[in-house]
This record gives structure tokens, sequence and C-alpha cells, in this order.
């Protein structure tokens, strides 16, 4: 190096040659040949077990190759800003996705079950089709689909379990934002501590709303299959859920990587990466709770 | 970044050219591998969906059932369209962009290698998937490449197939344009500023921010179809609440930026291509980026114009009509530049020029015809006609596919080093040029008079011009033959190429100041740019 920079070459690092993406694609393909074996009953639900092994090796030896470059300075500020940008993009695409779903919600509530009651100009659809179907949001439809032999299904009171959710994950929110800050300061214990704090917070919010989905399931008459306000609440909060869960392990592994002594107040991407996706994930869970739960 | 560094290049030294054997082809991380094997993938797809077009044309060539049975023909129509959008124009405009933006903006390779080499080995995999359909119980899915329910959810065991080949394209192509906006915003060598950049990077800059915003989209809409297949949920169910309608809704609200993520790359070669033969600088070059951002914009808010006749307020129906007219605008400013650029300019016609040339003419066809279905009334009549297919083929195959076509003629010799076969690449341009026209324009009198598309069979009126669109359908596929030998022939050898390559291409971006092949690895020390 002509001039040498503490830890920073001049030269954007690109790799040579990476076994990992192949591996990847093999990994994806596995696990979706598993899931269409099980969904066409070719084989039973153990099918999708390679793929899944397959996967944790997949991100354990690709992320694993990443961090070893990073600790051995391979990337310049350059390399970082990518990985930044990359992974707000990736977030754009996650907001995207739930806005898919959202919009489903949106749709039914305001136009499609209106509309099958005889609202706008649908009149002909009720004296034909479904005359005995008020269209008040919750439905089930009118055919009034779900486990329950009435017909008839209960709702989760947003001022229960998905308050106290709420509360959860703002908390978890606050925790990780300390964590941060300690950082920068290089704080490390108390980043350590609050980090931990956050994704016990997370896997608390998981584990309750298991349980709320278990209630739901065999009390309130609430399933996947009762109709139109199954379909949404539960797409929506086990997406949702699905992303705490993955958020919360990536939340564990920053905090594995925190006691092994990574990550300082400058160079700290992985931590801030996560830290975004957590309150992306956390943003998304207020959009629930006022669209879902509560209104 | 811009000073020279001995002792890194020395680093570098037993990195300089690829390794041999498959390893280079399975763990590449280098830009122009990747964008090799996104171009070979998408030849292969392009034969592919085009003998599916075959098939199609030789059972329509006559009224009445004679070669293949309706359920198959269905299969073929979908599967075309499927093969086509996303295994052949797709990862045309990505594997373009993985060899010419790092060498049209001076980065040493895009962004995130890693993650470029995932998305391009995706693709494979997903088509797979796709391609197998054809030979499980009950065949591959036909109901149409829109996937409505509640056709499709009545299908067969192709169901889950069909939707993980889809989430699978659909990771491919958000992960690919990840990849294309990191490399744009963060990889530019010192001095090329954004308005310095050239149309071609950013066409692909806005598509990309388009593909992020949309793909995940139909990964929610296709998720929602496996759930109302397997799980029980009632999204398309009215007897639950749900509406097959709401399935249309966020299809094209996916859909029809879709539309123009297959054209936008395509308007950023034609605006490369014309100021090269011209010997000119491009007409209005902001005002290209005002527009192509401006239909970006816009394709999000007209997607209720393919579905005029599901039943819509009749507000939201004249909402959809105007914004879509609001289209012509921007698309307008940049067919004006197109041709400003030409006028006076100091003409000659090589293969780029002549498909670039013919892309303005023809696809303007497509664009006026486009105009006419985005009128509610006439909707009403064209709507499920073969004028929608003649519409949607005129700005894909003589839009996208000849602008794919100018852009392999413009930049191969950059790739390979070495010029083509011109005479044999002409007549591979008058035969796609005439043969395009005798397949596609006489569909828009059979759509005119009422043939439906998507069926086997039609009423004898209708026989004489499907003889002819069947007679150029053969015509153009039998041409694309020539293009595979072209190809083939300039990668095996031929005449030297110079490092600018074409006369005309001098003062038109970075890629002309290297050599011709572009070497292993370029822009390893960042250009100077003034």
């Amino acid at each position: 190096m002509a001039h040498a920079h503490a830890q920073e070459t001049d030269k954007y690092y690109v790799p040579h040659q990476s076994p990992w993406p192949i591996y990847g694609s093999v990994t994806l393909f596995t696990l979706m040949a598993g899931a269409i074996a099980t969904l066409n009953t070719w084989l039973p639900a153990w099918s999708l077990l390679p793929g899944f092994v397959m996967l944790a090796l997949m991100f354990f030896f690709w992320f694993g190759t990443v961090v070893d470059e990073n600790q051995r300075g391979m990337y310049n500020m350059a390399v970082d800003r990518s990985f930044r940008m990359g992974m707000m993009w990736f977030i754009f695409s996650e907001v995207m996705f739930f806005a898919a779903f959202f919009g489903a919600l949106f749709y039914a509530r305001e136009l499609a079950v209106p509309w099958l009651a005889g609202g706008g100009t649908k009149a002909l659809d009720k004296v034909l089709l479904w005359h005995q179907f008020a269209g008040s949001w919750p439905t089930n439809g009118p055919a009034a689909l779900g486990p329950r032999a009435d017909g008839t299904f209960e709702t989760i009171p947003a001022l229960g379990l998905p308050a106290i959710n709420t509360a959860i994950l703002l908390t978890s929110s606050v925790t990780v934002t300390i964590a941060h800050h300690a950082i920068l300061a290089n704080r490390r214990g108390l980043a350590k501590l609050t980090l931990a704090l956050t994704f016990l917070l997370g896997f608390t919010f998981v584990y309750l709303q298991a349980r709320e989905y278990h209630e739901a399931y065999t009390e309130f008459g609430l399933q996947l299959g009762t109709g139109i306000y199954g379909s949404t609440f539960f797409m929506l909060t086990g997406f949702h859920g699905f992303h705490v869960t993955v958020g919360a392990i990536m939340l564990t592994v920053i905090w594995l990587r925190l006691m092994k002594g990574h990550f300082t107040p400058q160079r700290h991407f992985a931590f801030e990466a996560v830290a975004w996706y957590w309150h992306f994930v956390d943003v998304v869970w207020l959009g629930l709770f006022i669209f879902v739960y509560w209104l | 970044m811009a000073h020279a560094h001995a002792d890194t290049a020395h680093h570098d030294e037993h990195h300089d050219q690829p390794i041999s054997g498959i390893r280079r082809w399975l763990f590449a991380t280098n830009h122009k591998d990747i964008g090799t094997m996104y171009l070979v993938f998408s030849l292969i797809m392009f034969f592919v969906g085009g003998s599916m077009a075959m098939v199609i044309r030789a059972e329509l060539f006559k009224p009445g059932l004679q070669l293949v049975d309706p359920g198959f023909f269905n299969q073929m129509t979908t599967m075309h369209a499927l093969i086509m959008i996303f295994g052949a124009v797709m990862p045309a405009f990505v594997g373009l962009a993985n060899w010419m933006v790092p060498l049209q903006i001076g980065a040493p390779d895009m962004a995130l290698p890693r993650m470029n080499n995932f998305s391009f080995w995706i693709l494979p995999f997903a088509f797979t998937l796709l391609l197998s359909t054809l030979f499980v119980p009950g065949g591959a899915p036909a109901g149409g490449w829109t996937m409505y329910p509640p056709l499709v959810l009545q299908g067969g065991n192709f169901v889950p197939m069909l939707i993980f080949a889809v989430h699978l394209m659909g990771a491919s192509s958000i992960m690919g344009a990840i990849n294309v906006i990191v490399t744009i915003m963060n990889m530019r060598a010192p001095g090329m500023n954004l308005l310095k950049m050239p149309l071609f990077c950013w066409s692909w800059l806005i598509t990309a921010y388009l593909l992020i915003a949309v793909m995940p989209v139909l990964a929610g809409a296709v998720t929602m179809l496996l759930t109302d297949h397997f799980f029980g949920t009632s999204f398309f169910n009215a007897a639950g609440g749900g509406d097959p309608v709401m399935f249309e809704h966020v299809f094209w609200f996916f859909g029809h930026p879709e539309v123009y993520i297959m054209i936008l790359p395509a308007f950023g070669i034609i605006s490369e291509i014309i100021p090269t033969f011209s010997r000119k600088p491009l007409f209005g070059a902001v005002s290209m980026i005002y527009a192509t951002a401006s239909i970006a914009f816009l394709s999000f808010i007209v997607w209720g114009h393919h579905m005029f006749v599901d039943g819509m307020p009749v507000a939201a129906q004249l909402f959809f009509m105007m914004s879509t007219m609001l289209i012509a605008v921007p698309t307008g400013v940049k067919v004006f530049n197109w041709t400003a650029t030409m006028w006076r300019g100091s003409l000659s016609f090589e293969p780029p020029m002549l498909f670039a040339v013919a892309f303005l003419f023809l696809f303007s066809i497509g664009g006026f015809s486009g105009l006419m279905l985005a009128l509610t009334p006439a909707d009403f009549q064209y709507q499920n006609t073969y004028f929608v297919v003649a519409h949607f083929h005129y700005v894909l195959v003589p839009g996208a596919v000849f602008a794919i076509m100018a852009a392999v003629y413009y930049w191969l010799p950059k790739w390979t080093g070495n010029m083509y076969n011109m005479t044999l690449a002409k007549t591979h341009f008058w035969l796609s040029a005439i043969f395009v026209n005798v397949l596609f324009f006489p569909q828009h009198f059979l759509g005119l008079a009422g043939m439906p598309r998507r069926i086997p069979d039609y009423a004898v009126q209708f026989t004489d011009w499907n003889m002819v669109s069947s007679i150029g359908g053969f015509g153009f596929g039998l041409s694309q033959i020539l293009f595979a030998v072209v190809i083939i022939q300039c990668v095996r050898g031929g005449a030297k190429a110079t490092s600018t390559v074409w006369e005309g291409a001098t003062p038109h971006g970075l890629e002309w100041t290297i050599p011709s092949p572009a070497p292993y690895h370029s822009f390893t020390e960042a250009p100077e740019v003034k």
C-alpha cells in the first residue's frame, strides 16, 4: 500500500470464486422440491427436512465466510456502503411483500365484503346470491366458513395479549437502540446486556403470539380457514411472527459475535443491519396492531 | 480510489485469467462470466419458448383441431408466456446489465458479486421446476400466465410447482435488481456523476426500483393462491368473504410495472445505439431520464386497465383510462428525442442500428394499439381478442426482443473481441423485421373481427389471416437460427475488433475505452471521468 489506512484497503474487494451461491441455489431447489412433494402428497412431510438442514448450513457457511473476510480487514468503506444499500433495498422489498397482504386486507374489508352484501352497484348479488349476508367486519363470509358448526367465531381483543406484545416490541426497539449507542461509545458491557434483552423480548413476543394462536384455534373458532378474516389475520400476523423469529435469531447471532469481540465503534454494519430489520418488524407490527387487532 | 497502486495490481496477477473448467461457471463471481451465463440462458429459453409458439401457430394454421388437444394447447400458451417473460426477456436484460453497467460506470465488478452468482443460478433451477410441470399428472399450467383463480386452483399437481417456480424467479429478480442499484449508486468512477451516466445505466436503475417494488407483490399474490389451494384460506373465495377479482388487482399491481420492467432497459439500449450510428449526441438526454422516471411512476397507477370488464366503479374506470393515456406523453418524448437524434445525423445502418430503427417504428405501433386499448369503452370490444395479442407482441417482440438483439449486435464485438458476419446479421434483421410483421400485423384484424385469444380452434372466417400469421410465425422462428449462428461464429473467431468497435462510438461510454475483448478484470483501478 502506498499509504496504508488503518484496516482499510483502497481496492474494492471482489471475491474470487465462491461455492456458496450455487450451493444456495441447490438448497432452495431441494427445499422447494420437498415442499412440492409434501403438498402433492407424493412424499410425507419429512421430505422438507433436507432442504431446511441445507438452508441452515448455507447461512452458517456463507455468512461465516463473510464475517471471516470482514474480520481480516478485507472490506473497505465502499464495500461497507454496498452492504448497507443492499440491506436497505432488501428491507424495502419486504415492505412491499407485506403491502400485498395489507392491500388484500383493505380490499376485502372496504370493497369485496360490502359488495358481497349488496353494496355499490351489486344489489342484485344480495337478492340472488347472499340475501342473508350482512357484510359487517369481521366476517367469515356468506358461507360462514370455519370450525364451528354454527358458523360463529370470536376475534382477539386488541387490549389483551396484542397490547402487551406491542409494549414488548416497542421496548425491544428501545433496548436495541441503547445497544447501538453503547457500541458507538465502546461500552461493550452495556451493549451485550441490552442486546441480550432485545432478543429475549423478541422470543417472548413469539412465545406469546404462539399462545394467542393456540387460544384462537382451540377456543375462539378463529382459524386459517375462518373465511377472509381468518385468512388475513393469520397470514399477516403469521408472516410477521416468522419475521420476528428470524429477526430474533439474527439478534442472537449478533450478540454471540459481540461476545466474541467483534465490532468496533466505527465498523459494525452487521449490527446495524439487524437493528434496521428489527425496527422494520416493529413498524409492521404497529400496522398490524392498528388495522388487524384494533380497528 | 483514483491513484494507481503498483503493489495492489501485483497482488491480483494470479487472478487475471479465468480458471478453467466447470468451476469457473458454477462458482463465478465475475460480472462478465455471470452476464454471459444470463445471456446464454436467455437464448436457450428464447428457443424453448419459441418452439412452444411454433406449436401454437401450427395448430392455428387452419380451423379445427389437428395437431394437439385443447388442454395441451392451453399449456403451450401459458408456458410460452411464462418462459418468454421470466426466462428470456428479463434474464437477457439482467445479463446485459451485468456485462455493461460495470463497464459503463468504470467499476471493477458488480457491487455484490456472490449475490450476483446466486441470482443467476437460481434461474436454471426455477425453470427446471416450471418445465417439469409438463410431465406431472394433469400437465403444465394451462389457465394463462396471469394465474387467475379460481381456474388456476383447479389445476393438478402443477400448482405448487408453478407457485414455487415463480417465488424463485422473484427472488432472483430482486437480488439482481438490488445488485444493479447498489452498483450504480456506490461504484461509479470518480467524476461519473449521475447526469454523465449512460442512458442504459439510467434506465436500468429505474427498472431495478420497479423490480424491487413489485416482485414481492407477485410473491404475495401467488402465496395467497398457495394457501387458498392447500391451507383453506379464502382470499379469492367469495363463500368466505374473499374475491377472485382481488387476485387480479394484486397481480396487475405487479403486472403493469412488469411490462415496463421489460421495456425500460430496451429504451436505454436504443438511447445508446441511435446516437452512435447517427454520430450525434442524444437529443434531450436529461428529458429522457425524466421521461423514463415518469413512465416508471405512472406504471404503478394504471393496473386497472387490464381488468376494465371485471366490474369496477365508473370512477375507477375513468381514472385508469386517463392515467394510462398519460403514459403516452413521456413515451412520446422519448420517441421524439430518438427521431430528433437521427435528424440531420450522419447515419449508417449496421445491424444494431437496423434493429434500433425497426424498434422505433414497430414499438410505436404497439404503443398506438395500447392507446386504443386504454379507452375503456373501446376496450370492451377489444378485450380478450387477438387485438390484445397483437398489441403486446408488438411491444415485446419488435420492442423488447429487437432491442435485446440490437444490444447483442452492438456489444458482441466488445465481449468477444471479434467482429461478426455483417451480411448474415443483416439477413437476420431483414428476415426478422419482415416476418414479425407478417406474424403479428394480421392479428390486429383478427382481433377487431372478434377472434378470441387462447383458443385452439376458430370460426372459418378467420382462416386466411391465421394462415398468414402462422407463415409469418414459422418464418420468424426459423430466422432466429441465424441469430444463434452469428453469435456462435463470432465467439469462435472473426476479424479482430478495435477497442472502439464502431466509428461513431468514441464519445459514448467508458466501455469503448478498454480493449476488445474486454479483459477479464476491467477498471480494477477506477478511471478518471472528465
